[in-house]
């Protein structure tokens, strides 16, 4: 499978994706700066974690507004495979890729922690290799993680099953003491309504190899290839 | 000459008339501005350099020691890391987020002009203790805000830059409530035959200014930084400068690419001192002058002067040298990461510094005179009176106390409670590189990268950072040598080979004789231990004036030497891990395990008598050896490793069984003729304590028996989340989870 991967100023997980494709998945990938304009010869587009213009005006807002990220709305309009991850996640929602933003944090601070995770639809291109009440266990490092969205928004992403994470502790209870950052219903990661962009603020990609504690990510990553 | 012109440049009478001499006329203006920030202290280590010199600085893997941007150490026979710690206390405590954060900036392009990709920080941290703000009167800040904003800072300039903040340590004690001190470490990975230095390689390179655009701030930075604190120090607030991550990630990826394309010949971070002291140490590094023009520098203020020009301390900015051939290149990638890039000068032979703006010469400066010539100091030294005092306290006198409540009460102290509040707000993941996370003695880090420049080591390094002021203050010498056989022990208990140290000293007024004695004999013992385990000096900073000057008295610092250790892992999964693992495994003491124990300079007697005082007996640096090859040779048989140190031995054993996702049980029995709180709370041998397999204990007992090391089983490995507790003839049992929630708990309610 071929990847590319979005770098915009100020990304700072590009390389770390970049490496886990290519030497642990064993997949092709190629970078795509932020002001190229087509994207072609691909089969899934990362946008990846950090802080993309700096963060300024508002995460991921200017970043949407580049000539990449429009290249990223059409090809994700012809059905091409997108994933965001923290940083890409708002990148995705201010651009309109997925509804709803995610503001700061509740408490108003960073957060670094492994978190668990529980799959509440496995049967998306994103999580074809999870069970549905599955816990996983990934990391998240973010200040504006809080998902919102009205009450319609939400009503609509739980009829279509767009929810694809959520929150929970380790046996899997989506509880407010297992919400890191204030999402609303511990959200945290879903799909547009035709399924091929998903957003998420845990990041695979620092849960893909043992050493580093966690390989939960591939379940992830390896939904993707046999998709 | 003015004294209060001179005042203002930091500059004494002395200093005016040996410039004077120097040069064979009187500076002007800008001349003077650029000797006041050069003759620093902070840039020319006046009082400090006749001490740095007892240091070792080589070993046969050292490949660049002090005198560089940061020093460098071979890993195996293609890589090498290279790495510093700085301090930025003053920056801090009058603005404490935009402090903290330029201090980690600054440091990453340290390491960054070393040619290497910066991949992890460090931060060591101590502020005022939070539990007496509102209590110290107008004179002195609250600590919780400074903690707040330092915190703050350091995790938006470090998770920005995408560089892991992967450890540290935090310590509160009131004598840094004035004064708090921030040192930031960083280190790099790079290939070890591609390393860049500050220089020039011939007449005619041009130098290249690249990043962001120069403005006002931070003029005089390095003249602050070089003073006591005084209520005229909030007036000082424009002298901090202001970090933009966002600018120093783009530099990291340009400066990069640039090296990696063999397009620059050398390099140099904008620092203290701003362009006067980066073009000047340029220039003496080459053995050349430099022709600077002021009017090329890009600006981001209008109807700056070339003095403003010269001395700004702009953060995120880079000077390369630069073959003629190469400027439109360099200057075009540096557009590509929309940074500011300027060719403002040049290399001469006149070995002069000589600086233009719009055609007049405004400076015209042997660089010999700014650099090589600065006034060193032999400062009077004094054995400090109060040491008599401290000297004479006897143990013996402590009253009694209930074993249990102690336990809870050093538990709690907020300099030993768990620091997961500070490091949950850094990222600690970014580079998908760290095996062991902040928590443990010492942080685990694989060498490895996938682009500019690509690395692929087996290997890990193991880094661990320990300071204390509290010992060098009760003793210089001997404490000076503990902090260093402290931050080798951390390495060393990962099963790691420490390779070499680099050290922050943050010490206070040197113009006191008391204060210079013990940075006197503070150095001497570091080196000591140093040349002692093998672990050479291969950079560092110094830092002095850490005084708060009030209208009734002065409070200085306790001289506290901050090291960082590095050491080498053959591989990452090696690492022997601080937490327990298993139930029913047997809990060891080795090491010093039958010494005198001593409660002298401890956080038991701070916290539960409510003392700093005491002698600080010898650490035994052969005994550190043996425990160091012994862990070594018997890393498979280890399971767990963690050494003896604050809070003393009972903490050592809570935080091991206190796992990450789990709370293990105890069942202790300590067997021993001395009081039972000196045995638990003693922080001076050198123990570590292991967990074992009951089916290696004597394998391992003959083996500790072998090298005359002592080896103590002191109990076993539970799963009931119960502590029992039998010393001497005091026996405890109480709930680990209870014990836990204290320790995890006490240092977010203090600070929220």
């Amino acid at each position: 499978m071929r990847f590319g991967i979005a770098v915009y100023p100020g990304s700072n997980c590009d390389y770390d994706t970049y490496r886990v494709i290519r030497d642990v998945l064993g997949e092709e990938v190629r970078f795509f700066d932020y002001r190229e304009t087509k994207i072609e010869n691909i089969d899934c587009m990362v946008l990846p974690g950090g802080f993309s213009f700096g963060d300024y005006l508002r995460p991921g807002t200017l970043s949407a507004h580049t000539p990449l990220t429009q290249a990223v709305i059409d090809y994700a309009e012809k059905g091409g495979i997108v994933i965001g991850i923290c940083n890409g996640f708002q990148v995705l929602t201010e651009a309109h890729l997925l509804p709803g933003a995610l503001l700061p944090n509740i408490h108003g601070k960073f957060v670094c922690k492994h978190q668990y995770l529980r799959v509440e639809n496995d049967s998306t291109v994103f999580t074809n290799k999870t069970k549905k009440g599955q816990v996983l266990k990934i990391p998240i490092a973010h200040h504006d993680g809080n998902y919102f969205c009205d009450e319609e928004t939400l009503k609509q992403l739980k009829e279509n099953g767009q929810i694809v994470l959520r929150y929970c502790d380790k046996e899997g209870n989506v509880s407010s003491e297992a919400n890191p950052n204030g999402s609303i219903e511990n959200i945290a990661g879903i799909v547009n309504k035709r399924g091929n962009v998903f957003g998420l603020m845990p990041h695979p990609e620092r849960a893909s190899e043992e050493v580093l504690g966690s390989t939960d990510g591939l379940f992830i990553l390896q939904s993707i290839l046999s998709s | 000459m003015d004294e209060r012109v001179l005042s203002a440049h930091g500059l004494t009478i002395d200093e005016y008339r040996r410039i004077v001499e120097l040069i064979g006329r009187e500076p002007n203006e800008v001349e003077l501005g650029i000797f006041g920030a050069l003759w620093s202290e902070h840039c020319s280590y006046k009082s400090s350099k006749p001490f740095l010199k007892v240091f070792p600085t080589e070993a046969p893997w050292v490949l660049q020691g002090p005198g560089e941007n940061a020093g460098v150490v071979e890993i195996d026979d293609r890589y090498a890391v290279t790495f510093k710690i700085e301090s930025h206390n003053h920056p801090s405590y009058i603005e404490p987020f935009h402090g903290a954060a330029t201090g980690v900036g600054g440091i990453i392009r340290d390491i960054l002009s070393m040619g290497a990709r910066p991949v992890c920080a460090f931060d060591s941290l101590r502020f005022g203790d939070p539990r007496n703000d509102g209590k110290r009167g107008d004179n002195i800040k609250d600590s919780k805000p400074i903690v707040h904003g330092v915190v703050k800072g350091i995790g938006f300039y470090g998770n920005c830059i995408g560089v892991p903040t992967i450890g540290g340590e935090v310590v509160f004690d009131e004598v840094y409530a004035g004064n708090p001190l921030v040192n930031a470490f960083c280190l790099g990975i790079l290939e070890k035959d591609r390393i860049f230095r500050a220089r020039a390689t011939k007449i005619g390179q041009k130098l290249v200014m690249v990043g962001s655009s120069t403005g006002r701030d931070g003029i005089h930075g390095a003249t602050m930084a070089s003073a006591e604190f005084s209520e005229e120090t909030e007036e000082k607030r424009p002298n901090v400068q202001i970090g933009d991550p966002f600018f120093g990630k783009r530099l990291i990826e340009c400066t990069l690419e640039v090296m990696q394309k063999e397009l620059i010949v050398g390099c140099q971070d904008f620092g203290a001192a701003g362009l006067a002291g980066s073009t000047s140490e340029f220039g003496a590094k080459s053995k050349m002058g430099v022709r600077v023009y002021l009017e090329n520098v890009p600006l981001r203020e209008e109807g700056m002067t070339p003095y403003e020009i010269l001395l700004s301390e702009s953060q995120e900015r880079m000077l390369y040298a630069v073959d003629d051939e190469n400027v439109e290149k360099v200057l075009e990638i540096a557009k590509f990461y929309g940074l500011e890039a300027a060719v403002i000068g040049e290399t001469t032979d006149t070995k002069r510094m000589e600086v233009f703006y719009k055609g007049e010469k405004v400076a015209d400066l042997p660089i010999s005179a700014i650099v090589d010539d600065a006034p060193v100091y032999n400062r009077p030294r004094k054995e400090p009176e109060y040491l008599k005092e401290t000297r004479s306290f006897s143990q013996k006198n402590l009253p009694e106390v209930d074993i249990k409540d102690a336990i809870k009460k050093v538990l709690s102290s907020p300099t030993i409670a768990k620091k997961e509040w500070v490091y949950r707000q850094y990222d600690h993941e970014v580079g998908i590189n760290t095996v062991v996370k902040p928590g443990s003695d010492a942080a685990v880090l694989r060498i490895k990268w996938a682009v500019k420049p690509e690395i692929n080591s087996e290997k890990a390094v193991v880094i661990s950072s320990d300071g204390n002021g509290r010992w060098a203050y009760l003793d210089p010498y001997e404490g000076g040598k503990r902090v260093v056989a402290e931050a080798v022990r951390n390495v060393y208990t990962t099963g790691a080979k420490p390779l070499a140290i680099t050290d922050c000293l943050n010490w206070g007024n040197p113009e006191n004789p008391e204060i210079m004695w013990q940075f006197e004999m503070a150095t001497k013992g570091m080196a000591d231990a140093c040349r002692e385990l093998n672990t050479p000096v291969i950079s560092g900073n110094v830092s002095l004036y850490n005084e708060t000057v009030l209208p009734d008295r002065r409070i200085n610092v306790y001289p506290t030497p901050v090291v960082v250790a590095v050491g080498v892992l053959d591989r990452p999964e090696d690492a022997i891990p601080s937490f327990f693992q298993n139930e029913g495994d047997m809990v060891v003491m080795i090491g010093e395990v039958d010494k005198e124990p001593t409660v002298n300079g401890s956080e038991y007697l701070k916290e539960v008598h409510g003392t700093i005082s005491g002698s600080i007996p010898p650490v035994n640096l052969e005994m550190e050896k043996r425990i160091m090859a012994f862990i070594r040779e018997n890393r498979n048989r280890i399971k767990s490793a963690h050494d003896v140190s604050d809070g003393g031995l009972i903490t050592a054993i809570l935080e091991s069984a206190f796992a990450d996702e789990r709370t293990f049980g105890l069942d202790l029995d300590i067997k021993t003729n001395y009081r039972p709180d000196f045995e638990l709370f003693d922080e001076m041998r050198s123990v570590v304590v292991i967990s074992i397999d009951e089916g290696n204990l004597s394998t391992l007992r003959y083996e500790a028996d072998k090298r005359e090391i002592g080896f103590k089983v002191i109990g076993k490995i539970k799963n009931d989340e119960t502590l029992k507790l039998r010393i001497g003839s005091v026996e405890i049992i109480e709930n680990m989870g209870n014990l836990r929630e204290i320790w995890e708990g006490s240092l977010g309610k203090v600070l929220e």
